[in-house]
């Protein structure tokens, strides 16, 4: 149970995380222990040694903090030059004393390494800790009262007599009696294509949720539900264009594995352009993302194997390594302190009970986490992974596209050369509106995909269109075809991204994730103020997505808001502004820290 | 503050130990040698963990070494030059640039290539783009998504379905929904890799009985039977699963579905049946084994079946009750997890379904077809070759009589006379397995599959292109 630390006017509870190249977790958090102990430290003296990390609380009752950066450069101004070194290590053990401005600013200093990311997990509150966890206990206790009560309106097996229950009890209450309360905040059905807005057709409930009717009527909302980073979902177009040629070139399957006859040109073409997007020697592709993980992960690990994987990992991960039969730890999320420990203990203690050595070791890793906004601390990652010789296999399935200057990912953001990463996978579904996943890496890697990989055997190859979206999208992303459209698009995303963060870290809801990342969650904890946010925000025209337990820890309900490059300024202040008035009247200003309060400004487009 | 409490409680310590009876004594003593046994055995147990130096930690690290990240893949490997087809994959095919027959891909009712269908598709793009962009609880349900779903439902008499986003996803993530750790599933040992996937993801205990093996399944659940009687609060919590396949894509067999279902019912197992191959191919009008069989379906607990073979689209589904069905929603990891499926391959599933439903005959054609190229190939036992596959199936499997004794020299002569056919205008190629991986070992096969436009003239020639492979590889 993470309850935050108890409101203390010199320990706010902000974790600030800057990025340094070459800074192993272990070294930060010993460093910052050791201003704990020598009192107060000023943020220059921490800064003057670029080696060390320090996570850094600057607060102190009698200095002014601004956490917020204007016109587009990340600065967290230390005014009056001086803050204590506050050391407040909680789960994410590295990160650096951030110092600019006034002060020596050391990862600035050095021009070419990325500008320093931030990272934020701003502790719940003790009060809405309880209150989270009351709210929940009393929907439990009023469910099992109403199933009591009364029978439940629902389909029962009929001619099954005799036979062991099907269900878990507690499972199907809990659908039944607390996730049906919110259940028409998903799944909603859309009419239009995913785009900037999107088209909800209307149902409503007249049972509390046991069903739903279409009224027939349909809702025009702005979409910041849907996974359209770059802006690619769009009806015409070179896209849609492209695509439907490729259906009258190749119609819209093969009906055939790519060992059997369902390889065309198509694919190659992709497979091609897919290494080349992403600057490696090869490449293969799947049918569907959630398969590329599943399927491809049980060829690469076999039992003897050591998996470390980050504990927020996406399911199709935690079901390919299931299907491995590898060893799998966790670790903590994104806690290059923790990875370090667990991977150390790992080579030097072997496999449990014989002691034997691991046969290979994987640290398997996100980009963008699609629950938390956060990103993958990928050139800590990659020292460690290099120190214990272990391999690295990272998912890009939200970032691709989506992060770094030219949109190739992560390993673009950091400026990481991508022959560092051993295997690089992603999915098409998001920033390239299509669907379906990549392995990418050596040639060696992918013709043993090739050969040895599930779905290459067994799954049907990529349906031609689906292909074709990708190639054209992917081309338009690096300039090919001719414009800077893609390019405007990438940066059109990462303006969005800044100034809607901002916006609302301003209006001091508390939101997850890197200041970079365009999956924004909103923390709202209670799980019945998911429902009321999603309710209100649908009201008002805007579409977005609840998440709650079992998807996240049971006190961490939210809203996540995936912007896109299809987003103007105009459609994002309206949201910001619907925002502001339900933050007000469903009080989700849970932030504690300090608001910048100045006028936030959007990034000009030539910038 | 020590100074007056501690004698205090000396005394009183003493004090107690004077008036305590033998018993408490004893019981004390015992639980204080405990005490101290527990403690020396964890410190023990620490003091064996952290007996490493960080000098001999480091050169333990330093020492080991990893196996590298995949091994070498040698170079020949078939699937690193696999055959490119030009073209659509209809009737005829275009592979590495030869106009072949098709009697490779599933297309069993050319709907991969039929203009209503592709029109559907294309309209599709024009409505919705071409991904969905998010998994079906987050925007990404469209309303052909639920067009369908009703259409399937509605198709197959049944409450409800459910459309994933990918044939081999569907089966692989609908057993591990409702079966977990500790039930039992008996499974044909024939069953496609999908599904053997599915077995493993749900970490249940696995009971394979032979194929189409009736009497088998009997034998293993009467011991099971006799097993649980031994232990009924155990049994009481175990669900019992009978997963089978309506026609085999390893065998081209139908399933003998009704004392399949009699031994289901009399065990009280629930039955999950896999049509990726029978549905829109068996029965009168395309409904499934279970047509074929005429079995009420609702006997059936959950039908699953692919829109990649017949449907001539992508993504698979599963239907049954609404008690049933409506569980994957949550906890179907291939459907909550990942995007849906994407609108055009909706509905051109779509388009498909609603052409099976208008042209019933359709079917009739195909098992005709069936008929006709079954009868080739059981000709073809005298050069060398013996089919396996039930008449109705438009899946056929043709093994080598006398094969040679090394498996990988059998493979390569299976791939030379898929070379050969193709080389002489027929597709037909091996069917690919992954051997180390199967549950069973499998027996290499030209895996031969039927198109509902083909014409006598049509399967004649590629019989004698079968008969001219027979004596060029000398088979017989």
């Amino acid at each position: 149970m993470k309850v935050g630390a108890f409101r203390e006017p010199e320990r706010l509870m902000r974790r600030e995380v800057a990025v340094v190249p070459k800074v192993t977790a272990g070294r930060a958090e010993r460093c910052g222990y050791e201003d704990e102990a020598n009192g107060t430290v000023t943020v220059g003296e921490t800064c003057r040694r670029p080696n060390m990390a320090t996570e850094g609380l600057l607060s102190d009752g009698a200095h002014q903090l601004k956490t917020f950066a204007v016109n587009g450069k990340h600065a967290l101004n230390v005014v009056n030059g001086k803050a204590n070194g506050v050391v407040h290590s909680k789960k994410n053990g590295h990160v650096t004393a951030h110092c600019n401005g006034t002060t020596t600013g050391v990862p600035q200093s050095e021009p070419k390494k990325k500008p320093h990311s931030k990272e934020s997990f701003e502790e719940v509150p003790l009060v809405t800790a309880v209150t989270t966890y009351m709210g929940f206990y009393l929907l439990v206790v009023l469910g099992y009262l109403n199933q009591f009560l009364f029978a439940p309106p629902v389909a029962k097996e009929r001619n099954r007599k005799g036979y062991v229950p099907l269900y878990n009890r507690f499972e199907q209450f809990y659908s039944r009696y607390v996730y049906r309360r919110i259940r028409d905040c998903w799944n909603r059905p859309i009419c239009s294509v995913p785009g900037a807005e999107v088209v909800l057709k209307d149902r409503i409930t007249h049972d509390y949720g046991w069903t739903f009717q279409y009224t027939g009527l349909e809702k025009k909302c702005l979409n910041l539900g849907s996974y359209n980073y770059l802006g690619f979902a769009e009806a015409t177009g070179q896209c849609a264009e492209d695509s439907i040629q490729s259906i009258k070139k190749y119609a819209c399957a093969l009906g055939s594995t790519s060992h059997e006859l369902g390889t065309s040109p198509i694919h190659l073409e992709l497979e091609e352009t897919t290494a080349r997007f992403l600057g490696v020697e090869a490449a293969i592709t799947f049918g569907m993302g959630f398969a590329t993980n599943a399927l491809n992960l049980p060829c690469l690990l076999s039992p003897g194997c050591l998996v470390i994987s980050d504990e927020k990992n996406h399911a199709s991960l935690i079901l390919g390594l299931r299907l491995s039969g590898a060893t799998t730890r966790v670790f903590k999320h994104n806690n290059m302190k923790n990875l370090e420990k667990v991977l150390r203990t790992a080579v030097v203690q072997g496999q449990p009970k014989t002691g034997a050595p691991w046969k290979k070791i994987f640290i398997v890793a996100e980009g963008v986490y699609s629950m938390e906004g956060s990103l993958v601390h990928l050139p800590e990652v990659i020292a460690l992974k290099k120190k214990y010789k272990a391999y690295l296999f990272l998912d890009e399935a939200h970032s691709v596209g989506a992060m770094g200057p030219r949109g190739r990912g992560v390993l673009d953001y950091y400026g990481v050369n991508p022959h560092d990463v051993d295997v690089l996978m992603g999915t098409f579904t998001k920033s390239f509106g299509s669907a379906g996943g990549y392995i990418a890496g050596s040639k060696e890697l992918v013709d043993f995909l090739r050969v040895n990989s599930h779905a290459a055997c067994y799954a049907s190859t990529m349906a031609p269109p689906i292909a074709q979206q990708i190639i054209t999208s992917m081309r338009i992303i690096m300039g090919e075809d001719g414009t800077n459209e893609g390019q405007k698009r990438v940066m059109q995303l990462a303006r969005n991204t800044r100034y809607f963060r901002r916006r609302l870290h301003q209006m001091g809801v508390i939101i997850y994730g890197h200041e970079d990342s365009p999956v924004v969650p909103l923390l709202v904890y209670m799980f019945s103020k998911i429902g009321a946010v999603v309710r209100t925000l649908a009201k008002k025209n805007i579409a977005a997505v609840g998440v709650g337990f079992p998807a996240t820890p049971l006190m961490e309900g939210r809203i996540r808001f995936c912007l896109s490059a299809a987003h103007t300024k105009e459609q994002l202040d309206n949201v910001l502004d619907v925002l502001e008035d339900i933050a007000e009247t469903l009080g989700l200003k849970y932030s504690q820290l300090p608001r910048y309060k100045g006028v936030i400004q959007y990034e000009d487009e030539n910038k | 503050m020590g100074s007056y409490w501690l004698p205090t409680s000396i005394n009183g310590f003493l004090g107690d130990i004077k008036d305590a009876s033998l018993l408490h004594f004893v019981l004390e003593g015992f639980l204080v040698a405990w005490l101290i046994w527990f403690i020396f055995r964890k410190s023990y147990k620490s003091h064996h963990r952290h007996s490493l130096s960080k000098e001999e930690e480091d050169k333990i690290i330093s020492e080991w070494t990893p196996e590298p990240l995949v091994k070498s893949t040698p170079q020949d490997h078939p699937a690193l030059k696999p055959h490119v087809v030009t073209g659509k994959a209809g009737h005829y095919i275009d592979v590495d640039g030869k106009p072949c027959l098709n009697l490779a891909t599933h297309n069993y009712l050319s709907f991969v290539d039929k203009p209503q269908v592709e029109e559907c598709a294309i309209q599709s793009i024009r409505k919705y783009g071409v991904g969905s962009c998010g998994p079906r609880g987050f925007y990404g349900t469209v309303d052909v998504h639920l067009e369908l779903e009703e259409k399937l439902a509605k198709f197959m008499g049944m409450e409800e379905a459910c459309v994933y986003a990918y044939g081999f996803s569907t089966v692989a993530s609908a057993i591990p929904a409702y079966a977990k750790r500790n039930d039992i599933i008996f499974v044909d040992e024939q069953v496609n890799f999908a599904i053997q996937k599915g077995l493993d993801a749900s970490r249940s205990r696995i009971c394979y009985f032979k194929h189409n093996d009736v009497e088998d399944l009997e034998k293993l659940m009467l011991e099971f039977e006799a097993e649980a009687g031994k232990n009924p609060r155990k049994a009481k919590v175990t669900r019992r699963f009978l997963v089978i396949e309506g026609i085999y894509m390893n065998t081209g067999k139908i399933c003998p579905l009704p004392a399949l279902l009699e031994l289901a019912h009399r065990f009280k197992c629930r039955t999950i049946l896999d049509e990726n191959v029978s549905f829109g191919t068996l029965g009168e009008t395309g409904r499934g084994v279970t047509e074929f069989y005429n079995i009420n379906r609702a006997d059936v607990d959950l039908i699953v079946g692919s829109m990649e073979w017949a449907l001539g689209s992508i993504g698979g589904f599963c239907v049954g009750s609404s008690f049933i069905v409506e569980h994957q929603r949550l906890s179907g990891l291939g459907y909550c997890f990942s995007a849906s499926l994407p609108p055009l391959l909706t509905s051109a599933a779509m388009a498909s379904l609603e052409e099976i439903e208008k042209n019933p005959e359709l079917i009739t054609v195909l098992h005709k077809q069936c008929q006709l190229v079954h009868d080739a190939l059981a000709n073809l036992s005298e050069f060398g070759y013996s089919m396996s596959g039930d008449i109705q199936s438009p899946v056929k499997h043709l093994y080598l009589t006398n094969p040679p004794q090394d498996a990988e020299k059998h493979r390569s002569l299976l791939h030379s006379i898929s070379q050969y056919c193709i080389k002489n205008g027929v597709a037909i190629i091996p069917a690919s397995y992954l051997d180390h991986m199967e549950a069973r070992p499998r027996t290499p096969s030209l895996r031969i599959t039927v198109n509902v436009d083909l014409t006598p003239a049509e399967v004649e020639a590629a019989s004698k292109v079968l008969q001219q492979a027979s004596s060029e590889f000398s088979l017989s």
